[in-house]
């Protein structure tokens, strides 16, 4: 009985000149793992285009019924996105949102992604509605904002051609 | 200026610094532990409010005064809001007789008078102490009772019966330090410890003392008044707001009176190199030794669980009581003879049995369970 009792001081005593293994979050992030499903993103193409084309697919997937979206026309003016149509409204409700991926398999162009960010807090209902203009992507660098003004006939097709498509 | 006016003064000075230093002592005594606690526990701790989390006592307070209050609604109200002042109350004037240094003689610092730091050296201070802190145990009972909460009135239960058996062991065990002094004044006992501390002639009274401490003041690995796991907080688990921080204070405050206590009794008070040159250095002396002995209650928190409840009262009243009797027989026979060091290591061969016999008694506890078993089986 005394030796383990001693022995219990001594471990805690060695255990207190051990480095801190806390990570100080607001300063220090630890990575996530590579298939962490976070936030959504939606993505665009190199040239600015965005990948969404609003047919709502995600929206059908989901179990939480999380998604809203709603589409408008594209026309050659007012390019969002390649094909017919574009999203013109996309809310995700982060507190409906389980984080399943299933909007992520349903996409056809691959447009929603579940990123990295785990920053979801909010303080009232309103705010936890992320709209198309919190969801998208930047430009990428040397890409045209959306609406673009394209060459009629340059982007009809809405699903792109993918060397991978499974 | 007349001695009187000066005495009245000095005592109100003395008391005030008294009671803010506790309150402070209080502040960070929660600071250092949640600090030390998480050294042992390769975490951070608080460190968010100022530098190093400096003042995060001084957030916690504000937080703390800005909550709701609840009275459960079957209470008792009067005895609800009375019993965190009757608990708090003691804790505050068991330093009341402790002295933090030598008096000052007269002259020193400008002082037209010699000033004794301690608010009052009463010659029978041991017995104040004892007979204040056992008044303690009244504000946790009446806690217990008056929340009409199960939990509350079992923790109010458990703690009656851990404080008073413990108190026995606590009182049996100061009479060591009180009878080589040969007084009951706190500052008798520290003038005493002059050339050799009591610690080393009395060891089983000063592990004896400890460990009944820790049971008084309901400190870990004794905290069963208040075992979390099984009584969600016990006697305060309907306490809220500044009622509750009340008896977080009682319960931190007690600490380091205890402490205070275990270093007047034990480790010689102020008495350190250099004090009679520097009267001064002796308070620094004796909060020093109070932090070690603070310290060491943290170290022990976070490093041995909580013991069961039978136990605990094996331990009080078949191991502890019957060794401080024995020491106090002891330590009375060899002061007859003039034997001082042979009472120390007569002394040293009871710590050993407190140990065996201790062991023993778990033991006995364990293969008792074990037969047990095996019979149902």
């Amino acid at each position: 009985m005394f030796t383990e009792i001693v022995r219990g001081f001594w471990t805690t005593f060695k255990q207190s000149f051990q480095p801190a293994r806390t990570i100080e979050y607001p300063e220090v992030k630890k990575p996530v793992s590579q298939r962490f499903k976070g936030r959504h993103e939606l993505k665009r193409y190199d040239n600015g285009l965005e990948l969404c084309i609003g047919c709502a697919l995600c929206a059908a997937a989901c179990p939480a019924d999380a998604i809203f979206v709603e589409s408008a026309e594209n026309t050659d003016e007012q390019r969002f996105s390649p094909g017919e149509r574009y999203a013109s409204t996309y809310e995700i409700n982060m507190l409906r949102c389980i984080f399943c991926g299933f909007c992520e398999d349903a996409c056809p162009t691959e447009a929603i992604v579940l990123e990295s960010n785990y920053e979801l807090s909010f303080t009232n209902r309103e705010s936890s509605i992320y709209t198309k203009e919190m969801l998208i992507v930047p430009v990428p660098a040397g890409g045209q904002p959306t609406p673009q003004k394209v060459a009629p006939g340059t982007f009809d097709r809405s699903i792109p051609e993918m060397k991978d498509p499974d | 200026m007349d001695e009187l006016q000066f005495r009245i003064i000095e005592w109100i000075i003395k008391a005030l610094i008294s009671s803010f230093v506790l309150l402070t002592g209080f502040a960070y005594m929660t600071f250092a532990e949640r600090k030390i606690a998480a050294l042992m526990q390769t975490r951070l701790g608080p460190n968010r409010a100022g530098p190093w989390g400096l003042l995060q006592p001084a957030a916690d307070g504000i937080k703390i005064f800005f909550k709701e209050e609840l009275i459960p609604g079957g209470a008792d109200k009067v005895i609800f809001i009375l019993a965190p002042i009757i608990t708090v109350i003691p804790a505050l004037i068991l330093m009341a007789v402790i002295p933090w240094g030598p008096p000052m003689p007269k002259g020193y610092l400008g002082l037209p008078y010699d000033v004794p730091l301690g608010i009052a050296d009463l010659n029978v201070g041991m017995l104040f102490i004892l007979s204040v802190a056992s008044i303690a145990v009244y504000g946790v009972v009446l806690a217990g009772w008056s929340s009409n909460n199960k939990y509350a009135l079992l923790g109010g239960i458990r703690s009656t019966a851990q404080m008073v058996s413990y108190e026995l062991a606590l009182g049996l065990s100061v009479i060591g330090p009180v009878m080589l002094a040969g007084s009951m004044s706190m500052l008798g006992i520290v003038r005493a410890q002059s050339q050799v501390w009591y610690i080393l002639l009395q060891p089983l009274a000063a592990v004896i003392f400890y460990l009944a401490a820790l049971a008084e003041v309901n400190r870990a690995p004794f905290d069963m008044p208040e075992a979390e796991q099984e009584l969600t907080a016990g006697y305060h688990t309907e306490y809220s707001g500044m009622k509750f921080t009340l008896f977080f204070m009682a319960e931190y405050i007690k600490m380091i009176a205890v402490s205070a206590i275990f270093v007047t009794l034990f480790l010689g008070g102020w008495q350190g190199p250099f004090v009679d040159q520097a009267p001064l250095l002796g308070v620094g002396y004796f909060w020093l030794k109070i932090f070690g002995s603070l310290y060491f209650m943290i170290w022990t928190r976070s490093t041995h669980p909580r013991l069961r409840y039978d136990r605990l009262m094996a331990l009080g009243w078949k191991v502890l009581l019957p060794l401080a009797l024995a020491n106090v027989m002891v330590t009375a026979a060899a002061l007859l003879g003039d034997q001082v060091i042979l009472s120390a290591v007569l002394s040293v061969v009871g710590l050993i049995a407190l140990i065996v016999i201790g062991a023993g008694v778990v033991r006995a506890r364990r293969g008792q369970a074990v037969a047990a078993r095996r019979a149902r089986a």
